[in-house]
């Protein structure tokens, strides 16, 4: 089979990194290559399917009402998969908002991504615990603050030891439409001029909303590295191993002590932007259905199954590991209490505020009173 | 005279001024083909093309630069800012560009951006979405800053706001986008009210309730309850934020002795400390109370499921109100 993406791009002389093709057949690439152990493969295959799993449950939820809102994940599993994959856990990862992957594979309770989208916090996981920085919805925000992140990681000798222990890599994402703000330009200088260890990922999801990607960029995204000064790859974002081959290397120049690499990763965004998104106003059902036939996990599990590392009993246990997962999702959503309406309170200042002090007080002894007259049967003085 | 949503007042307020100068433009992300995410300008990209309404690629810095430079061509730049929180990137060549322009050229050059934003909170989303940065732009000189709260004064306002010479924020409360309105168009352009006369949509005797944006409707049913227990409040709608009719509230408060300003952003250096402090200027000797004020906390806007206790409530107005009675 042809492949939909790679005919065009070959076609203005863009390369795509790629090791598995879209119908799974390994492939060679005179730059990269990676080995799986069976036992590290099978458990590539289950985080990819775990990551889709987590999709799938979260719509339901906020169908159900149970969440807010929801960005999907679904078809950028490899992406996101591959790449954590190659990072160690001395590195740091700067997410944007669709980036489950990252958490999932970083040891992440995915309910702390999900009380996000339920409304009751900004993502509940100890960001230095996990080298996860929170979600950032501000598009590109993120960039800037990964390089700073790295330009410390510098100033601390956490680069270029050849300690694999303590050189440590930052590792940054942000979507197609992101690199069309100033601020992502900037990231990029700012990342070359101080030689800085970050690894940009870029996944290209073909869409920013409802805006294509050619409606951000007339050139292919990884070129914008050219002209800042590092190295830009374009990776098939749906080949698992491509990308953990291409990232590793990028990852690996960072903590060395090379500097920065500009990462395409070459993707699909298959559902809605959000729940609240309808796609069909812009986009071809056929679109989604070529793209269906590139499908991520599809691919690896072809590979897999022809290495002789995927059977049967190895597929059922991750599938009843993924119903479990799954069950523990719908059963820790709806059971996550709303916060205590005074808690926004908290943590706007390091130091005492004093006009925030005050209005809590004031909003104390309103809930007080408030909490008074529900018992009294009356809803006056409330705050409903 | 229709019912009319909110969105769907602008749209057609849009579409209006754009039938009648081809010189209106629309900037934004996803605001052709998609609509905007709120559908404001639903069908606008196919009836007047992709050179008039563009899909601008994700930089919101971009699109009020840019809109400036067409401005300076002799175009009007209508510019949609997805969210209120998203405007920042935009923030430098609002206020150091945009503002400045027409003072720093001594009036000889004129910049009539108009940019549109949704602001407020109350819908449920994450972070970013639900906040109200007005006064960051009021307290910009050279930018007009209005929020209308009704679907009338929605397809008016950005007809009036487009026709400025001034740059204008124009400020959509998107919890109310989907309420319904009577709109009517059939007024010629002298019978419209001016676009920064502020509005007695309730007239009452014993306390003076302001308020913009989304918490009008809050006031008027405030008002509604109070007048249940006997008590007549009038609610103003300012309508503009900068300039602010001082006036339309004064001759209120003159009347009435009291007064509570009732807004969705931080009271803290708000918008309500502006109307107190004019009002206390103005009207000191008619004041039978401290000028009240109701509005969200500072703190950043909270989570979903806590943005019902950070929002001003209708009992929380009312307890407002009964301060300012029992004083
Ligand atoms: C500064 C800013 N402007 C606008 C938005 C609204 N918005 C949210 S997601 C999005 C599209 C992002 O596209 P892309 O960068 O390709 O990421 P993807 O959603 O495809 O992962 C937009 C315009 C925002 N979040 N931040
Ligand atoms: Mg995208």
């Amino acid at each position: 089979m042809t492949d939909a993406a790679v005919g065009p791009a070959r076609a203005r002389g863009e390369e795509m990194v790629q090791l598995l093709d879209a119908t799974g057949a390994r492939r060679e690439h005179p730059g990269y290559d990676v080995h799986l152990e069976p036992d590290e493969a099978l458990d590539v295959l289950r985080e990819l399917v775990l990551l889709r799993r987590l999709d799938a449950e979260a719509e339901a939820l906020q169908r159900q009402g149970q969440l807010g809102l929801w960005a999907g994940s679904r078809g950028q599993e490899a992406a996101q998969v591959g790449a954590a994959r190659a990072l160690r856990r001395q590195d740091h990862v700067f997410p944007s908002y669709r980036d489950h992957g990252f958490l999932l594979a970083r040891g992440v309770d995915p309910l702390h991504v999900l009380s996000l989208f339920r409304g009751v916090d900004h993502g509940g996981w100890d960001p230095v615990a996990h080298g996860v920085h929170p979600y950032t919805l501000v598009i590109a925000a993120q960039m800037l603050p990964a390089v700073g992140y790295a330009m410390g990681v510098q100033r601390d000798g956490a680069v270029g030891t050849g300690d694999p222990g303590r050189d440590t890599a930052v590792l940054v994402c942000f979507g197609d439409g992101a690199t069309s703000q100033g601020e992502a330009a900037e990231a990029l200088n700012w990342a070359a001029v101080y030689n800085a260890p970050v690894v940009f990922l870029c996944q290209n999801n073909q869409w920013a909303i409802s805006e294509p990607v050619r409606q951000q960029s007339p050139v292919p995204l990884h070129r914008r590295a050219e002209g800042a000064g590092m190295p830009g790859v374009r990776v098939d974002g749906n080949d698992v191993l491509a990308v953990l081959a291409v990232v590793r290397a990028a990852a690996e120049r960072a903590r060395s002590g090379g500097g920065p690499t500009f990462v395409e990763a070459y993707t699909y965004r298959m559902g809605a932007h959000t729940t609240a998104d309808d796609p069909t106003r812009y986009r071809d059902a056929a679109e989604v259905d070529a793209w269906r036939e590139r499908d991520p996990i599809d691919r690896f599990r072809t590979h897999l199954r022809a290495l002789g590392v995927l059977d049967d009993a190895a597929e059922r246990a991750i599938q009843q590991e993924a119903d479990a997962f799954a069950e523990r999702l719908r059963a820790g959503v709806p059971q996550m209490p709303d916060p205590h309406p005074a808690s926004m309170f908290e943590h706007a200042y390091a130091e005492p505020h004093p006009q925030v002090l005050a209005e809590r007080d004031e909003f104390l002894a309103a809930w007080a009173r408030h909490e008074q007259d529900e018992q009294l049967g009356s809803t006056v003085g409330g705050d409903r | 005279m229709e019912r009319t949503p909110i969105a769907k007042a602008i749209n057609a307020g849009l579409r209006a001024a754009m039938e009648r100068d081809p010189r209106v433009l629309l900037m934004g992300e996803d605001i052709g083909r998609l609509g905007g995410v709120f559908r404001v300008t639903d069908g606008l990209q196919k009836d007047f093309g992709e050179h008039r309404v563009l899909d601008t690629p994700l930089a919101e810095a971009g699109i009020v630069g840019t809109a400036l430079g067409m401005a300076l061509r002799g175009y009007r730049p209508v510019c949609e800012i997805q969210f209120n929180g998203f405007v920042y990137p935009a923030f430098s060549q609002i206020v150091t560009q945009l503002a400045k322009l027409r003072a720093r050229s001594r009036g000889r050059l004129s910049v009539p951006v108009v940019i549109r934003m949704p602001a407020g909170g109350g819908i449920g989303s994450v972070e970013h979405h639900s906040e109200s940065p007005e006064v960051l732009f009021a307290h910009t000189a050279g930018l007009r800053v209005v929020y209308p709260s009704t679907a009338h004064d929605a397809y008016w306002m950005v007809q009036q706001s487009i026709a400025s010479a001034d740059p204008v924020l124009f400020l959509e409360p998107e919890r109310r986008y989907w309420e319904k309105g009577d709109v009517d168009t059939s007024l010629a352009p002298g019978q419209v009210a001016p676009l920064h006369r502020a509005r007695v949509l309730r007239p009452g005797s014993d306390a003076t309730l302001v308020a913009y944006g989304p918490t009008v409707k809050l006031a008027l049913d405030a008002a509604a309850e109070a007048a249940r227990e006997g008590t007549e409040l009038e609610v103003v709608d300012l309508r503009s934020i900068s300039p602010l009719d001082v006036d339309t509230v004064a001759e209120s408060v003159r009347r009435t002795g009291r007064l509570v300003v009732v807004q969705e952003a931080p009271v803290f250096h708000g918008a309500g400390a502006e109307v107190a402090a004019r009002i206390q200027e103005s009207c000191f000797y008619s004041l039978e109370a401290p000028v009240k004020r109701v509005g969200g906390y500072h703190l950043p806007y909270p989570a979903a499921r806590v943005e019902e206790h950070y929002l001003p409530t209708v009992d929380r107005v009312l307890d407002a109100v009964e301060q300012a009675l029992a004083a």
